[in-house]
């Protein structure tokens, strides 16, 4: 088992090198939230093809981001951000909301 | 008020839930009270240092820590619950003859309570880590909170706790006989719910793939944020737009903890020997 921790360390290391150009690349679509609010509310996406999606919380609070129609949910500490692979989505309307604030935090993509 | 003990009935219930379940499922076993209290404590000490580190595991593995964590913490849980089960299999003849002969194995050392007081841990700890940082974010946001914060988080507390004493209770109206039969039943089902819950969480990460994003829907009948829809989420795991990859997690877990139960109960040499060695 000793001798197997240095491969598994490399291991370790390459997938964490391998996932780092992932992360470098530009989010396609960007949504603030200040306040306890969606910035923007409404955001129109392409249909029928994988998008990343940041979500940025100015708030110093912690806030879940969460949408049973895109089936995510994670919560993004007070001052921090967030990003999530989506689709290909099919075209509609996905509702997500903050659920620690959902009376004022709501928002949706409208895939197209 | 109401806002924010709706959502902390909402993160109490599946604990709650499977507090109520390993309960029933333990009757008889001699200090399984403290197991338990020490599950729920250690869940919160969980829940409390997960969120207190809440920035450092939504940033780890290139920014998927918290799936990739949420979904260990299940994996864990079902193994713990399949394991369970395949030795309430090997033991079963001795309990359903006789219930105390349940507290003569843990007497003997060989009913090992660890494994539903770490189900109970991890069950907490999930629900857990977002509710500390819920209410540590109604404490913070300005002076006067401390009314909402403490009668909401009363009153969902309570909510829950009411919940499963009646699910408990009523399990507890389960003959003897077969009240292991039934608690195993449910702690199978609670396992396959779970595998298919981390499942989705791997699927969010981008490490699963979703094989179908909606097999079927049924959110016009319960949706997934209804009271019924979570208790039947932590139940039986209920979902109204399951990915196919859940459903095939689902159906593997209840395959192969099945297959587990059976071959044990098949094989009763090793059980003679335990029950010489007491």
């Amino acid at each position: 088992m000793r001798k197997l921790r240095p491969i598994l360390n490399a291991v370790f290391i390459a997938g964490l090198l391998g996932a780092t150009p992932a992360l470098a690349a530009e989010p396609d679509y960007t949504v603030t939230i200040k306040d306890h609010r969606f910035e923007p509310a409404e955001l129109q996406v392409p249909a029928g093809r994988k998008i990343t999606l940041l979500v940025k919380n100015l708030d110093p609070t912690a806030e879940e981001f969460e949408s049973k129609d895109l089936k995510r949910e994670r919560v993004i500490p007070g001052k921090s951000e967030a990003t999530f692979t989506l689709g290909p989505l099919k075209p509609g309307t996905y509702r997500f909301v903050g659920e620690f604030h959902e009376s004022t935090a709501k928002g949706s993509l409208i895939a197209k | 008020m109401l806002a924010t003990a709706v959502i902390v009935l909402r993160e109490v219930l599946e604990a709650a839930l499977v507090v109520s379940i390993v309960l029933a499922a333990t009757r008889g076993v001699p200090g399984r009270g403290s197991w338990v209290s020490f599950g729920i404590a250690g869940g919160v000490l969980g829940a409390v240092t997960v969120a207190v580190f809440a920035d450092a595991l939504a940033a780890g593995v290139s920014g998927l820590g918290q799936e990739i964590f949420y979904a260990a913490v299940l994996f864990v849980a079902v193994v713990m619950l399949g394991w369970h089960n395949v030795w309430m299999t090997r033991h079963g003849r001795e309990m359903a003859s006789n219930l105390s002969s349940v507290g003569a194995a843990v007497r003997g050392g060989t009913k090992p309570m660890y494994m539903l007081a770490v189900v109970v841990m991890l069950a907490v700890l999930r629900e857990g880590s977002e509710l500390v940082l819920f209410l540590y974010g109604i404490a913070t946001s300005g002076p006067g909170q401390s009314v909402e914060l403490a009668g909401g988080f009363t009153f969902g507390l309570l909510g829950g706790v009411t919940l499963s004493l009646a699910m408990y209770f009523g399990l507890l109206r389960v003959p003897a006989k077969r009240l292991f039969s039934v608690t195993g039943w449910l702690i199978l089902l609670l396992a396959a719910g779970m595998a298919a819950q981390g499942a989705a969480f791997l699927v969010q990460a981008d490490i699963l793939p979703a094989l179908g994003d909606a097999v079927w829907d049924t959110s016009p009948l319960i949706t997934d944020e209804s009271l019924v829809g979570r208790v039947l989420h932590t139940l039986v795991g209920y979902t109204a737009r399951p990915y196919g990859i859940q459903i095939g997690f689902y159906i593997a877990t209840l395959g192969v903890l099945l297959l587990l139960t059976k071959l044990f109960a098949q094989n009763p040499q090793p059980i003679g020997r335990q029950t010489a060695a007491l």
